[in-house]
């Protein structure tokens, strides 16, 4: 009886902990942002707000900011639509060679991303491509798009092809079957999707670092000045961009959950 | 108000349709007449292609050779979107992102028809829907979704309504009632219905006609009662409720009747119930139609059909009636449905008893079952 | 949800696909041809550098087209230390994660199945690493515990650590990195397994069984095979190919440097060129060696 009401307790003070490892770095990146200190900002001077409330001051930052959200928003919106429409072929259509193009799915994924970014630059160099905005952009959907083919996928699978039959049944052609019932039913599986790839893409150093030639981005300008410090303002985008993940993350949850509480299910 | 629903159905006419898929045949040969107004139900066991014949109806599969008509025309090559027909589906298949009202709608959007709100509300008063109108598919029961996909098909005022397995998911008690009032809304809005089943108890209470299909093709079709009446092959026989069949050469034939001899015993149908007058040939009857004696031997005429002695060696109470399986040597057993109404006094398993049943009774088959030779 | 993409494969719910078509050319050439032609190619152009000659000229950073082959031995032996210790260290971080994750993931998915509003929140924590930048939480852990912190002088007081000792710039302090930056990309595999994992079959288990040891060895464990897989796929792959961790203005020293660390030097500031395209080369070559002989041996071959 002991034993089980130990292992009963066990886990979730584990699972406490767990979490609590987790968000350290969090909590510290956070709380530096209200660092009273200049550039190394390594050491704890006292509360100020003057970084979140001058966070462009410090130009080359908020360009590197700039880039990188015009960087996760085209590249995301390329690879959500050509990830979309592979995904759907994927698990709709039997076809020849469909093996074939789940693999070359598989090996962006497998591929580490030291070689992807080294081959893509190898690549862009080979063919006396200046390395840029779009060949950052062409980088990012390369490793942005199997992700999206797989997150989609799994929404299609839940999708009954009857729905789109009695679409047609109830006279849409297949472009409106589209449109008005396939699109909605897939939407919650395109938005993770795209939410994923931009996370994704937002956050990515190591490809972006070999294939970026001049441009910076937030990623890129961290590790450059990580040499001599990083100042407080990267610490304020970054607890910025994080607040306003979770908070847009937890709080469409706790709609879904209450819609869901209100219809009864 | 129902009228406003009610359109003039049409016939429906399938010829020669074959389908094969990668691997197998699922429709071998079927041609097919449903007059307009009928209630018609295509029954057979899964994979007999009754519902690959629903779905080259409604045009989600083409045919691999064969065509439909529907009101005299050929709509073979006809989209499903370009179809003046309706399914109910199996899984009903409501769009979970749409109200019930919107759902019931949707047609008559696709189709641009003016009031389409209104039109949707008036069919889901027909199925007594009205007042769930704003809800979710999922937060409606089993029957709820059944009546809402119902609604959705009829209010487009469909030449032909498709229905396949509408009830397979209902429980029993709920399918029973919802087959009444499947029936009831079939007369009152006067289309023709197609419907797919599984059930011959669904099939043979709601159809005008039902034709029992088995491994790709037609078995025999009619009104209900006929088929139970006069099975004509060993499959219907069996599919449509039970039957006690009996197997050997035709020995005798007079006038209006022939025998055939089962080991020593004459078993005689007529003429005209047989499908086959000579040679090896199966002779059955229902469980219901026969009956025994114990003890002696009955003293039976010519229109009478004598087997035995055997013995009870099985007794079955299911409430209305009695079922007890004889074993007669060198014959087989043989099922008998004794209605439980206290008359007959009490048979004790083991008992010793002839079978007797009216010859008028009898059926004669076209086929023999599988492994009794030739 | 995005969490998806961390899943093994899900069981196919909707029915069997359809007859091919001109739309599945319309649908999956796109992304084939983009794929084609930004990751194949770029491979390709991968193994052309990495037996390229050096320009006649000497100048740095100069090559021609040519087929020199003994890039692929000077890399294996040159770099032969940082090969064994990104493998090494992957290895460790890997087996780390998935001790850490496991216990996270059984109790997100299985304990807190009564609440879905909370374990959609735990899941969201889960992940919530991924949304505030990488290097930032990496440096954060470089001042936490760097030599002077209160954590490593606490250490140091309870004498758990030498006078002299410290953390950051060891091996350990790498590995402590990758473990950490890369445990939620174990733990959501592992939890959509363990979300769909059907109760009953414990109970039958300790019905069978009896010991609940032997319930998670035999039922447990073989059930949620799966997401160890992917988990530990996505999680040593990544981890091997890493080099913020490991380098010096992070959690390393030139002592634990791994294989990107060098085709980081080679490519972008030695200008070497082939020797950094040979070694990638040879990487993804030990990679998908690797990753076929663990999928084949693991018997899970349909994980995408």
């Amino acid at each position: 009886m002991r034993r089980f009401t130990f292992g009963k307790l066990a886990l979730p003070i584990y699972s406490l902990l767990a979490f609590a490892f987790l968000m350290v770095p969090i909590f510290y990146t956070i709380l530096f942002s209200f660092n009273d200190a200049p550039a190394p900002n390594t050491t704890w001077k006292g509360f100020t707000l003057s970084h979140w409330l001058g966070v462009c001051t410090n130009e080359t930052l908020c360009t590197a900011l700039t880039n990188s959200v015009v960087i996760g928003v085209v590249s995301t919106l390329i690879a959500t639509i050509l990830g979309t429409a592979m995904a759907i072929a994927l698990v709709r259509y039997s076809f020849k060679g469909r093996g074939a193009a789940s693999l070359s799915l598989f090996l962006p994924m497998a591929t580490p991303e030291v070689v992807l970014g080294a081959g893509l630059a190898a690549f862009f160099f080979n063919i006396g491509f200046q390395a840029g905005m779009l060949t950052i952009i062409i980088a990012h959907v390369v490793f942005c798009l199997s992700f999206v083919v797989v997150t989609v996928k799994a929404r299609v699978q839940t999708l009954d092809p009857v729905l789109e039959e009695a679409g047609r049944d109830l006279y849409a052609n297949p472009r409106q079957v589209f449109w008005k019932i396939t699109f909605p039913l897939l939407l919650p599986g395109i938005m993770a999707a795209a939410l994923l790839s931009f996370a994704l893409s937002f956050d990515d150093f190591i490809i972006t670092y070999f294939n970026s030639g001049a441009v910076d981005t937030f990623p890129k300008y961290i590790y450059v000045v990580s040499r001599r410090g990083v100042p407080a303002e990267a610490n304020v985008i970054a607890s910025a961009v994080f607040l306003l993940a979770i908070v847009s993350v937890v709080a469409s949850q706790l709609v879904s959950a209450l819609k869901r509480k209100r219809l009864g299910l | 108000m129902a009228n406003s629903l009610a359109n003039t159905g049409a016939d429906l006419e399938l010829r020669g349709i074959r389908k094969e898929f990668p691997g197998f045949t699922a429709i071998e040969e079927l041609d097919l007449k449903v007059p307009a107004g009928q209630f018609f139900a295509l029954l057979g066991p899964s994979g007999c292609g009754k519902t690959t014949t629903l779905r080259i109806v409604a045009g989600l599969e083409q045919p691999s050779s064969g065509s439909v008509f529907l009101g005299g025309k050929d709509i073979t090559a006809t989209k499903p979107h370009e179809r003046a027909v309706n399914t109910v589906f199996q899984s009903y298949a409501l769009f979970p992102h749409m109200t019930v009202l919107e759902n019931v709608a949707f047609g008559l959007r696709q189709r641009k028809i003016d009031s389409p709100l209104e039109k949707a509300g008036e069919a889901l008063k027909l199925v007594e829907l009205q007042h769930l109108a704003e809800r979710r598919p999922q937060q409606l029961s089993g029957g709820q979704q059944q009546r809402v996909a119902l609604a959705r098909a009829l209010v487009n005022r469909p030449s032909l309504l498709l229905l396949d397995e509408p009830l397979g998911a209902l429980d029993l008690k709920l399918r029973r009632q919802m087959q009444i009032e499947l029936k009831a809304i079939q007369m009152e809005v006067g289309l023709t219905f197609l419907h797919v089943t599984h059930d011959q108890e669904e099939a043979m209470d709601m159809a005008d006609v039902v034709a029992v299909m088995n491994k790709g093709r037609i078995e025999q079709m009619g009104a209900p009662e006929v088929l139970y009446d006069r099975p004509k092959t060993v499959f219907v026989s069996k599919f449509l409720g039970q039957s006690n069949l009996f197997i050997g050469d035709v020995v005798e034939e007079n006038g209006n009747a022939l025998s055939i001899n089962v080991a020593g015993s004459k078993i005689t149908v007529p003429k005209a119930r047989a499908e086959k007058h000579s040679g090896k040939i199966a002779i059955g009857v229902r469980p219901e139609k026969a009956d025994f004696h114990e003890d002696v031997a009955p003293n039976v005429g010519a229109d009478t059909n004598l087997i035995g002695p055997g013995e009870i060696i099985d007794i079955r109470f299911t409430g209305v009636s009695n079922q007890y399986l004889i074993e007669i040597p060198n014959i087989g057993q043989v099922t008998v449905f004794a209605q439980n109404i206290g008359k007959s006094p009490e048979t004790q398993l083991g008992a010793k008893v002839w079978v007797t049943w009216k010859v008028e009774h009898a059926f004669g088959l076209a086929d023999l079952p599988a492994g009794s030779g030739e | 949800m995005a969490f998806a993409a961390f899943g093994p494969s899900q069981p196919v719910v909707a029915g069997a696909g359809k007859k091919s078509s001109p739309i599945v050319l319309a649908l999956l050439l796109p992304g084939i041809i983009y794929l084609g032609l930004f990751f194949l190619t770029p491979l390709i152009s991968l193994i052309i550098t990495a037996v390229e000659v050096p320009d006649a000229s000497g100048a740095i950073g100069a090559y021609n087209y040519g087929f020199d082959i003994s890039n692929f031995g000077y890399v294996a032996t040159h770099y032969f230390q940082q090969i064994l210790r990104s493998f090494l260290y992957a290895t460790i971080a890997t087996v780390l994660a998935l001790l850490i994750s496991y216990p996270l993931a059984y109790f997100i998915g299985v304990r807190m199945r009564r609440f879905a509003v909370l374990q959609r929140i735990l899941v969201t924590l889960v992940i919530a690493p991924f949304f505030i930048s990488f290097l930032l939480r990496t440096l954060a852990w470089k001042q936490l515990l760097a030599d002077n912190s209160w954590a490593i002088e606490t250490l140091k007081a309870l004498h758990l650590m030498g006078a002299n000792d410290y953390f950051i710039g060891t091996p350990g302090s790498v590995i402590f990195g990758l473990t950490y930056n890369f445990i939620p990309f174990m733990t959501l595999p592992l939890y959509t397994t363990l979300e769909r994992l059907d109760l009953r079959l414990l109970e039958a288990g300790s019905d069978l069984y009896a010991n609940s040891r032997h319930v998670f060895t035999r039922v447990t464990l073989p059930i949620t095979l799966p997401g160890i897989i992917s988990g530990t796929l996505l999680t040593f792959i990544p981890i091997s190919g890493d080099y913020v961790n490991a380098s010096a203005n992070y959690l390393g020293s030139s002592k634990t440097s791994m294989i990107g660390n060098m085709v980081e030097a080679d490519f972008l500031q030695n200008l070497q060129y082939p020797s950094a395209a040979a070694l990638s080369v040879l990487f993804m070559a030990v990679i998908l060696v690797l990753v076929w002989v663990y999928v084949k041996k693991s018997g899970t071959e349909d994980l995408l």
